[in-house]
């Protein structure tokens, strides 16, 4: 458990600060990530789940040091990923890449497959064309394509294909993280199943640890072995995936999963509005303006995530309904 | 049984595309009875939309047009009534919600401005009857202070107060059937649980038949009666939601099932269809689904399916259930 984290991070903050007026005043600042801390140890997906603004993507890229981050440790492998020059993150990420949610945005129109899929190798030094050729080769055929499709353009594909060379792309210099941000929330069911599947046998056959960032809960359960629920820029709630769906303790998780069409046990717990302006957080507990279950100290002291022990380990949750 | 209000028959409307005519709808039939929700249920491409589009006669000529089929509302064949007639009848009579409320309403007029357009156009309100009535429509669907937001442009909005602000507009000249195309899709999954509250009060009070677009399951089985199942512009299987999901006949429909995702069921693989969905310009020979199905017969790559009625009010496109027979033989 000490030594096999791959990935630490420590009470992590990404704000943006909004100005405004003759001067450009600091007005205040939109904290999309504040104060976040988890772990993902070798070789484990760890799903993060959230609703849209909830940081959730923010997190994801300022891992990468896509977003500079505003406060915090990222710790790889014993390093910090904040104080790495640029040079050294280039070779950072050859070891923690991304996916995206839409495979038509990040792919060059312009460029073939294969040029997309080799870009990376001839960046990080491969510069013999027919090395590059066979690697590019192989690693679509690994993801499910042809090799032939190497000298095809974006557009030939379907999204469930784009999806695929995305993939491809991303593993092609060996990554030892790959960070997923919503990888199949744009595609067909019965294609969602398909990329679903083919990610969980690569991580068996490489190794791969994801951060696997989502906003449905269904799939998060697929792919996860631990769940983090992130509301509002903070984690509320992280423990091992089984403990998530049987046995949620923070008032936020239990309404996603009572929320979930068809799948649910109980009565569906309808929140009342909307997730509030990040700009401007309540006070106290994130979430107490909805919470179905809320407390006078709620409005008053923001909670801390503690760990209140589950049956299958550590379950994390940041609600003042479980302070010992 | 209850009366049809809306009826479809055999319904094709084709694309012309300089790649050639692409079949978006291809021969689809369903009624629509009176104060029932039919959710029409199928992925990406499968032509619900269009489907929808068509009802409404807002299908863009060109490059499409509906070539063959009728659609009866009332008895009344829309596409035999005049455009004059039929814009009587559409946003009055026959409503639609669109899944992207961001860029179904104007931006430059008020969330209240939008909804008087219709109720004065329709049933003749002057400005302030109008105005009365958008209010009392957007805090039934649920805004927190519909006096207030009357006046908000739609950027002033959430995602999910345009939806329902959406929904508030549909429902203003109190339809007699509404078309609802993916309402929840485009929303969070706590906002979607809202959604759907909203659809099943409203469904009470307003005594309406619902259309209900939608490619989530889930959701089907929260808000249906009846389900069609469609796939790459044709039918493949039509029946009563418990029945369809409890005992899916088609191997497509049987196929999208058992692929879900489903928080009841361990961590690993999930069963997949094999293959995407077929070209709508040079779609396959015979059962559009035989290329992907996994009890494809010879038959199948030859012969249009026929329609098999497998139990009361639940009929399949598929040669499976019809002995392997070809038409001839039946």
């Amino acid at each position: 458990m000490v030594n096999n984290k791959l990935l630490e991070v420590k009470d992590l903050k990404k704000y943006y600060p909004v100005t405004g007026g003759l001067l450009a005043r600091h007005l205040g600042d939109v904290r999309a990530v504040d104060g976040v801390s988890f772990y993902i140890k070798e070789g484990e997906a760890l799903g993060l789940v959230g609703e849209s603004g909830c940081g959730k993507s923010t997190l994801g890229r300022t891992i990468l040091r896509l977003e500079e981050p505003t406060h915090g440790e990222i710790i790889y492998r014993g390093m910090d990923i904040t104080k790495l020059d640029k040079k050294e993150l280039r070779g950072l990420r050859k070891e923690i890449q991304i996916i995206f949610q839409d495979p038509q945005s990040f792919l060059d129109p312009r460029m073939t497959v294969g040029q997309s899929v080799g870009e990376a190798l001839l960046i990080h030094g491969m510069k013999d064309e027919r090395e590059r050729a066979r690697r590019v080769t192989e690693i679509l055929e690994r993801v499910g394509l042809e090799g032939q499709h190497a000298l095809r353009y974006p557009h030939e594909f379907s999204s469930g294909q784009r999806q695929r060379i995305g993939i491809g792309r991303a593993l092609i210099l060996d990554p030892k993280l790959i960070i997923a941000d919503e990888p199949v929330s744009a595609l067909d069911v019965s294609i969602q199943a398909q990329i679903l599947n083919l990610m969980l046998d690569l991580q068996e056959e490489f190794g791969l640890a994801y951060l696997f960032i989502a906003h449905d809960l269904s799939v998060i359960r697929q792919v996860s072995q631990r769940v983090a629920v992130m509301y509002l820029g903070k984690i509320v709630e992280l423990a091992e995936r089984g403990e998530i769906f049987e046995n949620a303790l923070h008032p936020y998780t239990e309404a996603l999963l009572s929320a979930i069409p068809g799948r649910r046990k109980g009565p569906r717990i309808l929140l009342p509005g909307s997730v509030p302006s990040p700009l401007n957080p309540p006070a106290g507990c994130r979430f107490h303006p909805r919470c179905h279950r809320v407390l006078p100290i709620c409005h008053e002291e923001e909670p801390q995530l503690e760990n209140v022990g589950g049956e299958h380990g550590e379950h994390l949750v940041a609600c003042h309904l479980y302070r010992v | 049984m209850e009366k049809a209000i809306l009826t479809i028959r055999n319904l094709k409307t084709y694309f012309f595309t300089r790649r050639g005519t692409v079949r978006a709808v291809d021969g689809v039939d369903f009624d629509l009875l009176k104060g029932e929700c039919l959710c029409l249920v199928g992925e990406s491409g499968c032509g619900k939309t269009v489907t929808a589009l068509s009802i409404l006669g807002l299908i863009d000529t060109p490059p499409g047009r509906i070539v063959d089929g009728e659609i009866y509302y009332n008895n009344v064949n829309l596409l035999e009534c005049s455009p004059e007639q039929v814009r009587r009848i559409r946003g009055k009579e026959i409503a639609m919600i669109f899944q992207d409320a961001q860029s179904a309403l104007n931006p430059v007029f008020t969330i209240g401005d939008q909804i008087a357009e219709q109720v004065k156009l329709h049933l003749g309100l002057n400005g302030g009857e109008a105005r009365e009535r958008a209010v009392g429509l957007l805090g039934e669907v649920g805004i927190p202070s519909p006096e207030k937001e009357v006046d908000y442009y739609p950027h002033q909005l959430s995602g999910g107060m345009k939806q329902r602000a959406m929904i508030a507009m549909s429902l203003s000249c109190d339809p007699q059937v509404l078309i609802a195309d993916e309402p929840t899709t485009a929303v969070d999954v706590t906002i979607k649980a809202q959604i759907l509250d909203v659809f099943q009060r409203l469904r009470e009070t307003h005594q309406m038949s619902l259309l209900f677009i939608t490619h989530e399951l889930g959701v089907v089985s929260e808000i249906g009666d009846r389900m069609v199942v469609m796939y790459a512009g044709r039918l493949a299987e039509t029946a009563t939601v418990t029945e369809l999901l409890g005992n899916p006949k088609h191997p497509y429909t049987a196929g999208l099932i058992r692929c879900l995702p489903d928080i009841t069921k361990a961590r690993g693989r999930l069963e997949s269809i094999p293959g995407t969905v077929p070209s709508l310009i040079d779609p396959p020979s015979g059962c559009l689904f035989h290329p992907r199905c996994d009890q494809a017969m010879a038959i199948c790559s030859q012969e249009k399916p026929p329609l098999v009625t497998v139990n009361k009010g639940h009929s399949v496109f598929c040669h499976l259930y019809n002995g392997g027979k070809s038409h001839g033989e039946q």
